[in-house]
């Protein structure tokens, strides 16, 4: 089996930058998607061979991706190989009944709405667009539009949030029977301008994040969906008709698969090697323009680096990992301790007794740390 | 040079009163250097020193005024330094008592003033600073003129800054200060006061020669400790080592060793030649003891040789330092060092730090306790875990602390005093505003925290100084603390009975805040013996996570957790607890806890 099966393709463009994100973004520009699209296509052209014969997975990230102008957008989709699940993140005031066709034609399987909160008054912290109702009315669209693979995603820990918030964010998001979820607590990343204005408050409420976090998986698990990543649950496979709901393609980064990325700032994970292209457009456009690979800055990944990602991606999954896969990435002190605090699990399976190693309930909510301990 | 035409001085003042500007003016001023050479502030020649605004070691310079050679002999300017400036007065006629103008005189400078009138010292007082606007000359001249039994007409103006008066200073120096009056013929007997370590030459003591010539090549001999060494090279300091044949009575200088251990030379300590010994020492040798005493342990305990090496090479040019290897159960192999006070302890730590690039945890400093065990027997105790349950009685050493405070503050200051044992000795007005206090306390209730307070009460007004008063009776009590039920040897401390109570439980509330969050309960108890006296727990913690993970944040997460565990493994475990190094130093700042 070879070449990577599942493909990551960047759309930095926004109509406004919200002040929390330090994702590569583009504002405006819509003159430039044309030519970004021609670019995303040569480079695609460029790399094919990376790729296998038949792809998993695909992902339009952003950005936001739907406020690709829509020519070129659905140019795009049409230029990108098929694959079982095509995923596309848009914004909820993007969403009209004429991209949902587009995307459908495009033969896109499954839309990623970031609706963040449902309060008008957080959605203004975060320097959101979208009203509430917005949101509401993206779901609808794409139901009717005959989209049966929705997520939603909900930030929590905005500054001003609080725990009633929080349950009527969560109330309303299961209200519209998303198949997925995705919750993230607020990260203030340095520099940007939402840390400049809200970092003292983000500071004051940290303790109360706890719970919080607690409240959104007791929350969630309890109204049917299945904790199966730090910050992702989707709707229990019993409860979908036997459907596995989970992101396929973000399966394919937890499990430590290869995946191939293309546009601005995409990284790409290949045989033991990873790189990122620059995050400019202009140079993007320009290397691509003279049929030249773009920027890259290049990190090999020597095979102890990668046991130790496989390690600290895995144990972010509701799934048990195989000991076997880790070699010395794993301090079996360390697991020794975590187990006697009731913090990890050690399971011998099969006949040949394999070590299959998973965090409790407990050592979940505590991941990052129980992780840090455990990598050698 | 004949002793008449000699001139002899130190320069009494406080930190940032100007001391070292001055020196540099009459550097310049008698051609000892030229303006090229002119370093500002040459005399404080290591970097700490030029930093802190203080000097640590004395030397001292020789300079040419008008047919008379002027010896300036620098000294510490602190109260840990206390016996190293007796000496070094002890080698003077004179000092030059220097004075800010705008900010008055400070308990330090009226210590060593005192110092230099009970050596019989000739005081030649000078007010500085007064090109500035807030400069109050008169005033400050009267006070100083009372102080030392003058005419307020005698106190010199000067601007160390702009040179005015400096001149004037030189002349007076010349015309006021006795000459020194040894016996030239006599028996040779050179006073050391100082010395330093040179890495090609050894120990080089700076003298000042009372009687009778010393000469290259003479055998000599320390008399109070009995080294004997040749001296290799004799010379004076100009500012740079000028090599002479000979020193005679009156004369300050330097003489080359080649002794490679600096604790064989010892400041106080009286050189004699070997050809014509003298019959007695000159007075006034002590052997000085360290009086406060920390663990000093690597924070990396992979460091261990590296801060070994360190301390034997500290300890070459710093014969008042002293260390012995301790093994801690919480922060594994160290040393158990002692200083002469406070200060002499940041100055080794901030060393060690510096110039030997060590990552330290300095645990809270103690004072030497002299103890009586049952049987009778008399042991010191350097570490408050080393301290016996089952003893007869414990004696602490006590201090007579002079501090000088405006009189607004004097109510804040005798309250702290209070607070800490103090006993109330006697209270003067050195002027309308200005109160000199005077207290005996425990030299344990000073090592924490004291002198931060004192600051903070006064507003930064209070200035300090202290004497040691010997050992008395002291009523206490090891306080123990236990992390997770395991006892943390380096957080045990020695406390009043009385306080016992309230200092542990401040002490366990300050870890409570000090300890990060485990992945469990973590209990922290203060106890005196079985009998636990405070408690708190730090509960568990509930959420670590990282909130996102995919394709473009792996490299990024990856290296945050590495780092993580990278930090955890640098944090010394106690019962699987990570302590980290603030920990350590709760029980420095107690007080600040309870605000």
């Amino acid at each position: 089996m070879k070449g990577a099966r599942h493909l990551y393709v960047h759309l930095p463009f926004c109509a406004h930058r919200c002040g929390y994100c330090d994702f590569v973004t583009a504002v405006g520009g819509r003159d430039l998607h044309a030519g970004y699209v021609d670019a995303l296509l040569a480079e695609l052209e460029l790399e094919c061979g990376l790729l296998a014969g038949e792809l998993e997975t695909v992902f339009l990230g952003g950005g936001t991706p739907t406020f690709t102008e829509p020519g070129a957008l659905a140019r795009l989709l049409s230029g990108l190989p098929r694959a079982a699940e095509v995923t596309v993140e848009a914004n909820p005031e993007t969403v009209t009944p004429e991209l949902a066709a587009l995307l459908s034609v495009g033969g896109v399987s499954r839309v990623s709405l970031g609706a963040q909160s449902f309060q008008p008054h957080l959605l203004e912290v975060l320097e959101r667009r979208a009203s509430p109702d917005d949101v509401r009315r993206a779901v609808h669209t794409l139901r009717d539009a005959r989209f049966d693979n929705i997520s939603l995603d909900l930030i929590y820990g905005i500054p001003g949030q609080s725990p009633a918030d929080l349950e009527r964010d969560l109330a309303e998001a299961l209200a519209l029977g998303p198949e997925h979820l995705s919750a993230y607590e607020l990260e203030a990343k340095p520099g940007t301008r939402f840390t400049h204005a809200h970092g003292d408050e983000l500071h004051r409420q940290a303790e109360a994040m706890e719970s919080y976090f607690e409240c959104v998986v007791d929350t969630l698990t309890g109204a049917g969906y299945r904790w199966y990543e730090t910050a992702n649950f989707c709707r229990a496979q019993e409860l979908a008709g036997g459907r596995d709901l989970r992101a396929r393609h973000n399966l394919g980064y937890w499990h430590g698969r290869d995946y191939l990325g293309l546009g601005v700032g995409a990284v790409s994970t290949i045989e033991g090697t990873r790189w990122r292209n620059g995050p400019a457009v202009p140079r993007y456009l320009a290397a691509l323009g003279r049929g030249e690979r773009p920027r890259r800055e290049l990190e090999p990944l020597p095979e102890p680096v990668q046991r130790r990602e496989r390690l600290l991606l895995g144990l972010r999954l509701d799934e048990p990992l195989p000991i076997g896969d880790l070699g010395g990435a794993l301090d079996r002190s360390a697991l020794e301790r975590m187990r006697s605090l009731g913090l990890a699990e050690l399971r011998r399976v099969g006949p040949d007794g394999a070590e299959l190693v998973s965090l409790t309930a407990r050592g979940r909510f505590l991941g990052g740390g129980v992780t840090a301990e455990l990598l050698s | 040079m004949d002793q008449d035409h000699i001139r002899n001085f130190s320069i009494i003042a406080h930190i940032d009163h100007g001391k070292s500007t001055l020196a540099d003016r009459i550097l310049e001023l008698t051609d000892t250097v030229s303006d090229r050479d002119m370093r500002a502030q040459l005399l404080d020649s290591m970097d700490l020193e030029r930093e802190r605004g203080i000097t640590i070691k004395a030397q001292a310079v020789r300079v040419h005024w008008k047919g008379y050679e002027l010896n300036l002999i620098d000294t510490p300017g602190h109260v840990d330094f206390t016996y190293e400036v007796s000496r070094s007065l002890q080698a003077c006629e004179g000092a030059l008592l220097l004075v800010d103008a705008a900010q008055g005189i400070e308990a330090q400078t009226l210590a060593n003033a005192y110092l230099a009138i009970e050596n019989e010292l000739e005081i030649v007082p000078a007010v500085n600073k007064i090109d500035l606007p807030q400069a109050d000359p008169v005033g400050t001249s009267a006070l100083l003129a009372d102080l030392v039994g003058g005419d307020a007409a005698d106190v010199l103006p000067i601007s160390a800054k702009t040179g005015q008066g400096v001149a004037e200073v030189l002349d007076a120096l010349v015309e006021r200060i006795p000459a020194p009056a040894g016996d030239p013929a006599g028996p040779a007997r050179a006073l050391i006061f100082d010395s330093s370590y040179d890495q090609y030459r050894g120990v080089i003591a700076f003298v000042r020669i009372v009687d009778g010539r010393f000469s290259t090549r003479d055998p000599l001999r320390a008399m109070a400790q009995g080294t004997r060494f040749e001296a290799e090279e004799l010379g004076y300091m100009s500012p740079a080592r000028q090599p002479v044949d000979v020193l005679e009575a009156g004369e300050v200088g330097y003489v080359i060793t080649g002794l490679k251990d600096v604790s064989k030379l010892r400041v106080g300590d009286t050189l004699t030649s070997e050809r014509r010994p003298a019959q007695a020492p000159l007075p006034g040798y002590k052997d000085v003891k360290p009086m406060v005493f920390a663990g000093l342990f690597p924070t990396d305990s992979d460091e261990y040789p590296e801060l070994r090496d360190a301390l034997e090479r500290l300890k070459l040019n710093d014969g008042s330092l002293f260390y012995e290897p301790e093994t801690s159960q919480a922060l594994g192999f160290g040393f158990r060092c002692g200083f002469l006070g406070l200060l002499h302890m940041e100055i080794v730590r901030e060393r060690l730090e510096r110039e030997f690039d060590l990552d330290l945890i300095v645990t809270a400093p103690n004072v030497a306790y002299r103890v009586e065990l049952r049987g009778g027997e008399v042991v010191e105790v350097h570490n408050p875990s080393e301290m016996p349950n089952e003893l007869e009685r414990v004696e602490e050493p006590y201090i007579t602390a002079s501090v000088i405070v405006p009189k607004d503050y004097v109510g804040a200051i005798m309250e702290l005093c209070n607070e800490r044992r103090g006993r109330f000795d006697h209270l003067e007005y050195l002027s309308e505003e200005r109160v000199h206090l005077i207290y005996e306390l425990p030299l344990g209730e000073i090592v924490l925290d004291f002198y931060d307070q004192l600051k903070s009460r006064s507003r930064g007004y209070a200035s300090f100084d202290y004497d040691f008063a010997g050992f008395r009776d002291g009523n206490l009590s090891r306080v123990d603390i236990l992390v997770a039920g395991e006892p943390v040897d380096a957080l045990s401390l020695i406390i009043h009975r009385d306080a016992a109570y309230e200092r542990g439980k401040l002490l366990v509330e300050r870890l409570r805040q000090e300890i990060p969050r485990q992945f469990f309960d973590v209990p922290i108890q203060a106890a005196i013996g079985a009998r636990v006296i405070a408690r708190e727990t730090v509960k568990a913690k509930r959420k670590d996570v990282l909130a996102k993970c995919y394709g473009g944040d792996i490299s990024r997460k990856r290296k945050l957790l590495e780092k993580q565990k990278k930090g955890k493994k640098r944090m010394k475990q106690v019962g699987g607890v990570e302590l980290p190094q603030e920990a350590f130093l709760a029980v420095l700042n107690l007080d600040q806890a309870k605000k």
